[in-house]
């Protein structure tokens, strides 16, 4: 069975694996969760900000994110964000928008919507009493989540927005459906060229399991060191 | 935004001569609904046993079930479904994976297993939660009667532990349904898999992904309110759930 | 009736919860056992019908060793009633099948003849009003009377009761206390885990005093009273009646 394998088939697309696909999926990974993240955290504070229309705004958009596969959300962004761009613009035809901004558009609005649960369950998270001696303090209320609020809420939240990042990095692997040259992308590319489906799809599931293993033993080591700080 | 706008598509023929457009993407929504359905049960079925396992005091029994989790849930969901669609069939014995390969409606089947099995293992992570946010008096009283260990997660822990899950449960199998999507990539025509392709055979993209959206918002609007009502009715008078 | 010798068990390696503890409940008797807390007597008790293991020592029951591998544990369970500190009502049961579970599942009765026996045993704890409720529905006291209901529906040989009225409000303590009353005046082998020494003087035959893990008084009632013998159950009676 085994026998008819050819696992050289990675040594040779080594570089195309890794050069161009992995640093497409790392990239894509680092630059989305830091976009969902500020985006995220904005949306929370509408939700929080007691303005009735403005909370409710966010809260439409996060639930209809979250109704949403996320394949069809790459989908809506693909074919839309040329459309926007000419609206934005004025140019007169739907203008070019690259594999990559595209991806990164779409997985900053989508995980907008699930950073900006955690960091909401966050800020709910800290006492009452924090914003309120910040004010007492004289701290405006921006100040006051800026130095006091927002800072706590991270650093309480921050294993589980390392594990929404994780699946974030498993999820980047769906921009296959845009024939996209990710890290999957690479691997399913080698595999058709040569007729190495085995092998590719063997290695590919590899990587990734190691990936998100060492990641999410480090996310467990990291709440492991902040439970006892606590 | 000069696009042409043609509300009307939906009612014309499609080219596939199986009726218009909107019967392609109800058939897909038909397609969505039943592959997430079996995949559910798989998830209910397997993350159960998974879930118990982890809890049990066997030093054996929760090993395999922390590596049971830890596979399905370090890998992308498409990435395991291209494992059982092309890969298990070429490692299989010659006979069964050409079984495999010749089986009808191979999309549909991999993709409820596959998905089935992703989700399963983020059922154990709930389940096995909800058991041990239980008092630990509970297993002690339900064996100080005499229950064995099978009778006590029967009768007494997986009752309420489900109860106390239910809301995550509800989330977890919206995740499913909207999971069958990334079968799409293995040529299943579910929901967005046939609005995808309509858009390819009539170019209105807008109106293809807008129906479908619909679709999906119906779909959690049901769930999500169907939920409510099982909680309602499994609910314990008195009982405030955290307590 | 329960033979306790030479008892040793450890939490981990470093910390030894029971030191050579020894001592018996002969057939009618009621036994106190009192002491600070994490003296290990909640955890002397919990050995008896091997909700903890022991590592060292026997327990005999009823001239059957329990902790012997061999040994049927579900089905001496079943012959052992016990009451827990926080009750452990299951909540997702009406009080009514809370008490026939076990009835029912372990001793292989008919539901018919479990209910009987359960609102005969509700009646004797004077809640027959409040068979169809569910546990949170009642308070602390009642619930309490429930457990100690569905421990005596398995027409056990013993009881042993750990800590039953300590997570009460002080009123309830009282309804609770008349209930074990009337079972050791019925000539009920109890056990009691108790700080109560109102209880202990009114019908206890001994008072077993624990501290660190050790037996250190092991006397009939009215001597342990009158004049303990050790320093430290002095200085424990004199700060438990000193208000």
């Amino acid at each position: 069975m085994f026998s008819t394998l050819d696992f050289d088939v990675i040594r040779r697309s080594w570089g195309y694996l890794f050069y161009e696909g992995m640093t497409f999926t790392l990239t894509l990974t680092a630059l989305s969760a830091l976009g969902g993240l500020i985006f995220g955290t904005l949306i929370a504070l509408m939700r929080l900000s007691g303005y009735r229309l403005l909370g409710r705004i966010a809260g439409l958009y996060v639930d209809f994110m979250r109704s949403l596969p996320l394949v069809l959300v790459i989908f809506w962004f693909y074919f839309l964000v040329p459309y926007i761009g000419q609206w934005l613009t004025g140019a007169s035809r739907p203008i070019r928008v690259g594999a990559f901004s595209s991806s990164l558009i779409t997985f900053i609005m989508f995980e907008a919507a699930y950073f900006s649960e955690i960091m909401r369950a966050g800020i709910q998270s800290i006492s009452r009493g924090q914003p309120a001696a910040a004010s007492a303090l004289g701290l405006t209320y921006a100040q006051s989540m800026r130095y006091v609020v927002l800072p706590q809420a991270f650093r309480n939240m921050l294993p589980v927005l390392l594990t929404q990042t994780i699946v974030l990095f498993q999820d980047t692997s769906l921009v296959y459906v845009l024939s996209i040259t990710d890290f999957l992308g690479a691997a399913s590319k080698v595999a058709q060229r040569d007729g190495r489906l085995v092998e590719m799809y063997l290695f590919a599931a590899l990587v990734y399991f190691v990936i998100s293993c060492v990641a999410s033993y480090g996310v467990r080591r990291l709440q492991a060191r902040i439970s006892i700080v606590r | 935004m000069n696009y042409n706008w043609n509300w009307n598509i939906f009612f014309q023929p499609n080219p596939m001569g199986t009726g218009t457009y909107l019967d392609m993407l109800l058939s897909g929504l038909a397609l969505t609904i039943k592959t997430a359905l079996l995949a559910w049960i798989i998830a209910l079925v397997f993350g159960s046993i998974i879930g118990v396992l982890r809890t049990l005091p066997s030093r054996a029994a929760s090993w395999i079930g922390f590596a049971y989790v830890e596979f399905f849930r370090n890998m992308p969901l498409l990435v395991q479904l291209f494992l059982w669609f092309f890969v298990l069939p070429e490692l299989l014995p010659r006979a069964a994976g050409l079984w495999l390969k010749q089986l009808p409606n191979a999309p549909f089947w991999t993709a409820a297993i596959g998905v089935g099995l992703f989700m399963s293992a983020r059922v154990a992570v709930q389940l096995a939660a909800g058991v041990s946010s239980l008092p630990r008096g509970q297993k002690q009283a339900a064996t100080a009667l005499g229950l064995t260990t099978v009778q006590s997660y029967r009768y007494v822990l997986l009752p309420m532990a489900y109860r106390i899950i239910l809301p995550p449960l509800t989330s977890e199998f919206l995740n499913t349904i909207k999971n069958t999507a990334v079968a799409i990539t293995i040529g299943l025509l579910e929901l967005t898999g046939q609005a995808r392709a309509m858009q390819e055979f009539s170019f209105q993209v807008f109106e293809a992904f807008t129906a479908a959206t619909v679709m999906y918002l119906l779909i959690n609007i049901v769930v999500v309110t169907a939920m409510r009502f099982l909680e309602r009715w499994v609910a314990i008078s008195g009982y405030i759930s955290g307590k | 009736m329960i033979e306790i010798s030479h008892v040793d068990k450890w939490y981990g390696p470093n910390f030894q919860a029971l030191k050579d503890c020894t001592t018996s409940v002969a057939k009618g008797e009621v036994v106190v056992v009192c002491g600070p807390s994490g003296s290990g007597k909640s955890t002397l008790i919990k050995c008896v019908n091997a909700l903890e293991p022991i590592q060292g020592g026997e327990i005999i029951l009823d001239g059957i060793k329990v902790n012997d591998p061999k040994t049927n544990l579900p089905k001496l369970r079943s012959r052992v009633g016990m009451v827990f500190q926080h009750f452990e009502l299951f909540p997702h049961l009406k009080i009514i099948d809370n008490l026939c579970l076990a009835q029912e599942k372990v001793l292989n009765r008919s539901h018919d003849k479990a209910v009987e026996k359960g609102k005969a045993l509700l009646e004797r704890v004077g809640l027959t009003v409040h068979a169809n409720k569910y546990p949170a529905e009642l308070s602390g006291g009642q619930q309490q009377r429930v457990a100690i209901a569905r421990a005596l529906a398995m027409d056990p040989i013993a009881m042993l009761f750990d800590e039953p009225t300590s997570a009460l409000d002080p009123e309830m303590i009282s309804e609770v206390l008349d209930v074990m009353v009337d079972l050791a005046r019925d000539g009920m082998t109890m056990m009691v885990v108790t700080h109560e020494m109102g209880f202990a003087r009114k019908v206890a035959h001994r008072v077993i005093f624990m501290d660190q893990g050790e037996i250190v008084e092991d006397a009939n009632k009215d001597d342990f009273f009158g004049k303990p013998r050790s320093e430290r159950a002095q200085k424990f009676l004199s700060k438990i009646l000193s208000h």
